[in-house]
Formats: structure tokens, C-alpha cells, sequence
């Protein structure tokens, strides 16, 4: 997928200028919050959950720690059961991967279980360039591909931004029947569409959730059944899946598990969980005769062992983006690529390049919402103020903001300028203030005023009142 | 230098891996994998009776439907009950393992076979149930197909009690145990499919069954 990263600005201005999407986000707004402090009581007051985190955390980062063995472990258990692990360094190569099996085994149709990677990989339009069908099974991701192929705005909640109108007309548009209105007989429609592909496809495309080296196995977890539709009944299984996502045992599996659902929905546990190992034995009555891993770097590989490895941990919940108040407000398409909200803001970066997504480290308050309720403990903001460093580092900031840092460190560091500076600094804003509290368009940089005020100073500096006070002993 | 090779390379090199780093690294995962450690896990009793209150309990709350029976004879009636009571044709494509099952004689056509789009019931039994969440535990095999619980409308599953285990952890304690190695599928079930997708409002019944009716069976 191409990115608009680069324009964040102007895409965060049109999605809070869209009455629209404004109204759809503000009634989304909470629901996932919600829904996960109830979860999380479930587990009971015994239960510790801070200690479940941690230890999601262990397991995640002994396997980073060990990655390149865990692979070669999963490697061998998954081709000991059938399996062929292919490897692909980026998008290109996952769709070359993809578009070849789908020619080896003469299929015209593929049906899709959702896939963020298929989506950094841009595999829809390299299957139909190759005269495969893609066919996406997940109710929000289908709803986007019949909107002439919209991005979704939510890793695990692609039309988060839609309303249900906007919905009605499209299958009223698309499927050609009466208009419904009511979501039930929206999901009947789109069921007995999608029933049909589900039958006729000759290759079924899922992610992975997770995959056990213990026993060579994908996990996949999905609500709808979809995701075990495209793994029982076509000819072909494609996985297609980070090289981070392997995890030692069922075990680990199953502690993964108590996070996943609740973290994400808000679930104890998701409706399906499937635990997919090898092809369709001798005697079979369903299941794919050919089942392939493609096991995806795309930027992965170079954050193991560097400062950002603790991003990799991601289990890809979307909990982040549910508590952060900036995706809240702006949606998730404002971010340009793939991953939106902090997880989107630090891999985006690190993904497609620095100077390609400038503003996106920026596009937090760093509240740490999203480091507190992340399922295994991935430091956000730490990571997005690391990104912020880098582009220091690297001269990608603007030359005004460069000068304006620099010149203030100078400044810093020497006590007696400081003092005179803070001193006319703060009489300057009481004065432009104009014996309000608050300062409604700063002089020097209008655009932070933009959305609010700047609090006025009460006209004196700490040193000032740290001295008096002194003198007054 | 091929894509896996050079994948693997650079998490090498950024890992700093040797020779002798290796050896122990594949010494950690070999302990890891004979371990199989547990993380935190939340309370649940552990006594027979309690086990089977809570799998009832947490299943309700996945919008699954349950009946008792005393013993697996008594299946096919309780079957061709709800059926009758929701309205539900008396035709139902079941696992071959319950094909010596008296269908006939409770007055229902049952088919033991894999489901097809045009079975509107499909029955199953279940390899295990877990009672933390109220989970099924389905393993597929010739005579346990993975179609009957996912094609049609509505999915009935006999349940022993005696196959309810408090976690997904004792879940593959067992199978470990009785199957040695994975089936190619298991598929863990909790309730009627779903879909919240649009205005995250919850819908049942998305790809998969509208309805999944649990049948505890007493006596295993």
C-alpha cells in the first residue's frame, strides 16, 4: 500500500473538517474502551492481570531474543507436517510468492480472511492483475473492497468510520437489492453473497495470529467464521505473516489468548479460534490439500536487537488506538498507511522510512493511555519521543524548529541568560495576554494557537519567587 | 543470496549470533519447549460438578443455548426437542462418530457425514470443553469433520461432563495425551458467530451458525 504519511497534516485537517466521520467517531468513541475494563473485571478480583501482561511480555521478548532459532524451529515442525515455508523480504515478494501458487495450482478465485500484511503488500490488485479473484470475507474489509478498495481505518475494526447508511447504500449499490436498514439484514445480505465465493474458491488467504513453534501451527481468531471458511474448504491455504509472530507453545498460546480477545473487543474469548497444523490427511473430509507459510520481514528483521525491538512484541489488538485520544478525534485514515494510532505512529516510520512519515511520532500527546493498557507492555510513548530524537539526529525537522532548539539550548545552558530571558519572557506574554489568562494567538507560532489557547504566564519566574521567598527567611 | 537466507542473516547479524551463542540459544529453546510453561491463570474450580456450573455459566454468556441429559442415549430425543422448538426441519447432518446413535428412532433423518450449504443443522460432538470461558474444543479427523459446526444455521454439540476441563491448558494436556500430535484443525468454539463490524454492534450469526444449542451429557 502506498503511503499518504507524508501529508498528515492535510489528512488529519480534512478528517476533523468532515461532519461525517466526526459523527461516526464520536459514537465509536468508548466502545472498545469500555467493553475491555469489563473484560479484564471478568477474569475475577484474584486474578492479576498486570502479571499476565508480564509475562505476555517475557515470552514475547525471549523469542525476539532467539528469533532467528524460533523461525528455523517453526520452520522445521511446520514442514514436518506438510507444510512449505517460503520467506519474503518485502510486499513485492509476498505478491510474487502469492500470484506463483495461485498459478501452480490453476486457481481463478481467492477468498481473504483479513490481513494487514496483504494490505502493506498492496495483494489485492496484484491477484486481480494476475487474473485471480481476491475476494475479501471479513463483513468491514469486504464492505471496503466494494468501496472501489478503501484502506480500512482500524486494524481490527476496518470501518470504524463508517455509519450504517453509509453501509445501506453501498449494498444497496453493489448487490443491486432493496435498500435494508437494519444491520442484521445488512450481515444476512453479505453473508449469502460472500457464502457463495466461500464455495467456489480455490485458495484461501489468511494472516496469522500467532505461529507455534511447538507443533508448526498458525493460530487464527476471528469472530465472524470467516477465517475458518478460507482454511477448510478451498484447495489451498496461504498464511501470510510477520517473521515476529512465532511464539514457543500451546501454552503460551493459550496465556496470549487470556489478552488477545480482551484487550481487542473486549472478549473473554473471540468466537473462533483455530489452531491449523499441516494439509489434509489420508481420509479427510475437509481441510487444503496444499498449505503454505509466507513468513514476511518488510522492515522487521533490522528492528530485532536495535532500540525499537519492543515494538515487536505487538499482538496487534488495536487496544492503543482505542484509548488514544488523538486516533479518537482524527480516525484512523489521517495516519496514511496501514497501521494507525501509536503502534501506527512507531511502525510507520520504521517501515517506510523516517522522512516519509515526519509527523507521525508527533501525533501523540505521549498521555501513555496506549503504554498503559498495551496487552504486552510495549513503551509507546518511549518509542514515538526515540523517533523524535532520530529525526532530530538526521536533520528531518523543519530548519526554523532546528535553529529554535538549538538556540534555546544555548540558551539553557547558561544560568545568567536563562534568567534574563524567562524574565522577559514571561512579562512579554503577560503583556500580550492583555490582563486576561489566556493567550488566544501566540505571536511567534500562530499554528499552536490553531486549536486552543496558550495559558497566559501570572508575570513573574520561578527564579523570581524562589528568591524572594528566600530573602523572606 | 536467497530471501531466507538473507531474512535470517540480518536477524543473525542483529543479534550478534556465533557459533557458541547459538549452541546455547538452541539448549534455551529446547528447555522452553519441554517446560511448557504456564502463565497466571484465572480461578476456576477445579471439582467435577462446579467444573460443569461454570462451562454452563460462561457459555450462556457466549449466547450459546444448553440442555442436560443423563446419558448420550438420550442424545437424539433432546436433539429432535429443540429442533421441534425453534421450528428447525427434523434433518441434521451429524459426525460419523454418533452415527450408531438411535436418530431414527427419535424421529430425526441424520445423515452421518460431512455438512454441505445445504444442511441447515449440523451436530457434533466435542474433544473437549473448557470451562473457563465455555469454549468447545473441536478436533477434526475423517469421522469428526470440521464442516458440521461451522456450514449450517444451527450447530448442536453433545457435551460430556466428563470432557469439561477448566482451561485451554488441560485442553492440550489431553490432546497431547490421546492424539500425540495436532489434528490439522482444531477449532476452539464459543457460541453462534458474530460480527460487530458495523457500528460495533453485536450480530449473531455472521458466516458461521445463528445459534449453538450445548447438550451435556451426564453420564460420559
Amino acid at each position: 500500500m502506498e503511503s499518504r504519511s507524508r501529508r498528515f497534516k492535510e489528512n488529519a485537517a480534512t478528517s476533523l473538517a468532515n461532519p461525517v466521520l466526526q459523527g461516526n467517531l464520536r459514537m465509536a468513541k468508548g466502545k472498545f474502551v469500555d467493553k475491555r475494563a469489563i473484560a479484564i473485571k471478568e477474569l475475577g478480583d484474584q486474578h492479576d492481570f498486570e502479571a499476565t501482561r508480564e509475562a505476555a511480555k517475557a515470552v514475547r521478548n525471549h523469542v525476539l531474543e532467539n528469533l532467528d532459532l524460533w523461525l528455523e524451529k517453526f520452520e522445521e515442525n511446520a514442514t514436518a507436517r506438510g507444510a512449505t515455508v517460503l520467506w519474503a523480504k518485502d510486499g513485492a515478494e509476498i505478491c510474487r510468492h502469492v500470484v506463483d501458487i495461485g498459478k501452480r495450482h490453476g486457481v481463478k478465485k481467492a477468498t481473504k480472511s483479513k490481513s494487514m500484511l496483504s494490505e502493506e503488500a498492496g495483494l489485492n490488485h496484484a491477484l486481480a492483475a494476475a487474473g485471480i479473484q481476491p475476494v475479501e470475507t471479513d463483513l468491514g474489509e469486504y464492505i471496503l473492497q466494494i468501496n472501489d478498495n478503501e484502506p480500512p481505518s482500524h486494524i481490527i475494526a476496518p470501518v470504524v468510520h463508517k455509519s450504517l447508511d453509509e453501509v445501506a447504500d453501498l449494498f444497496h449499490k453493489t448487490h443491486g437489492k432493496p435498500r435494508k436498514t437494519e444491520i442484521p439484514a445488512l450481515t444476512r445480505e453479505a453473508r449469502e453473497v460472500l457464502r457463495e465465493h466461500f464455495l467456489t474458491a480455490d485458495m484461501g488467504i489468511s494472516g496469522g495470529n500467532f505461529l507455534v513453534a511447538e507443533t508448526g501451527s498458525v493460530a487464527l481468531v476471528t469472530n465472524e467464521g470467516n477465517g475458518r471458511m478460507v482454511t477448510t474448504l478451498p484447495r489451498v491455504h496461504v498464511v501470510v505473516t510477520g517473521i515476529e509472530k512465532v511464539i514457543p507453545t500451546l501454552e503460551d498460546l493459550s496465556l496470549l489468548m487470556r489478552l488477545l480477545p480482551r484487550s481487542a473487543t473486549g472478549q473473554s474469548i473471540s468466537n473462533y479460534f483455530s489452531v491449523l497444523t499441516g494439509t489434509k490427511g489420508a481420509g479427510d473430509l475437509d481441510g487444503p490439500e496444499h498449505l503454505y507459510f509466507i513468513l514476511v520481514d518488510n522492515g522487521r528483521a533490522d528492528l530485532v536487537g536495535s532500540e525499537f525491538q519492543d515494538m515487536l512484541r505487538c499482538i496487534r489488538c488495536g487496544a492503543c488506538m482505542n484509548h488514544c485520544p488523538v486516533y479518537q478525534t482524527i480516525g484512523g485514515h489521517a495516519y496514511g498507511w496501514v497501521y494507525p494510532g501509536p503502534m501506527g505512529s512507531v511502525l510507520t516510520p520504521l517501515y517506510t522510512g523516517l522522512e516519509n512519515a515526519i509527523d507521525l511520532p508527533h501525533a501523540a500527546t505521549l498521555c501513555n493511555q496506549c503504554g498503559v493498557v498495551c496487552p504486552v507492555k510495549i513503551p509507546l510513548p518511549e518509542l514515538l519521543r526515540k523517533l523524535r530524537e532520530k529525526q532530530v539526529d538526521r536533520k528531518l525537522r523543519p530548519w526554523l524548529e532546528r535553529i529554535a532548539l538549538k538556540a534555546w539550548a544555548w540558551v539553557a545552558a547558561c544560568p545568567t541568560l536563562y534568567g534574563w530571558s524567562t524574565w522577559f519572557g514571561v512579562r512579554y506574554l503577560k503583556w500580550l495576554a492583555g490582563g486576561k489568562n489566556s493567550i488566544p494567538v501566540l505571536g511567534a507560532a500562530p499554528e499552536w494557537t490553531q486549536g486552543r489557547d496558550f495559558p497566559a504566564p501570572e508575570g513573574r519566574t520561578f527564579r523570581e519567587l524562589y528568591a524572594e521567598r528566600r530573602g523572606r527567611k | 543470496m536467497n530471501s531466507r537466507e538473507d531474512i535470517l542473516g540480518r536477524v543473525r547479524a542483529q543479534l550478534g549470533r556465533d557459533a557458541a551463542n547459538a549452541d546455547v540459544g538452541r539448549v534455551a529453546i529446547a528447555e522452553t519447549l519441554a517446560a511448557k510453561a504456564q502463565g497466571p491463570r484465572p480461578a476456576v474450580p477445579s471439582e467435577k460438578s462446579a467444573l460443569a456450573g461454570r462451562f454452563v455459566e460462561k457459555s450462556l454468556v457466549q449466547s450459546s443455548t444448553v440442555d442436560r441429559v443423563t446419558s448420550l442415549a438420550e442424545a437424539p430425543a433432546a436433539v429432535v426437542r429443540y429442533l421441534e422448538g425453534h421450528k428447525l426441519p427434523l434433518r441434521a447432518a451429524v459426525w460419523p462418530t454418533l452415527a450408531t446413535l438411535d436418530w431414527q428412532g427419535a424421529g430425526i433423518e441424520a445423515p452421518a457425514r460431512g455438512a454441505e450449504d445445504a444442511d441447515l443443522v449440523g451436530v457434533t460432538g466435542c474433544f473437549c470443553a473448557v470451562a473457563e470461558t465455555g469454549t468447545l474444543m473441536l478436533c477434526s479427523s475423517p469421522d469428526t469433520p470440521a464442516t458440521n459446526s461451522l456450514l449450517p444455521e444451527t450447530h448442536i454439540a453433545l457435551v460430556p461432563v466428563s470432557r469439561i476441563v477448566p482451561g485451554m491448558e488441560e485442553a492440550w494436556a489431553l490432546a497431547r495425551n490421546e492424539l500425540g500430535r495436532l489434528p490439522r484443525a482444531v477449532n476452539f468454539v464459543s457460541g453462534p458467530s458474530r460480527t460487530g463490524d458495523i457500528e460495533q454492534t453485536i450480530v449473531l450469526g455472521a458466516h458461521g451458525p445463528y445459534r449453538v444449542h450445548l447438550i451435556l451429557i451426564e453420564e460420559g
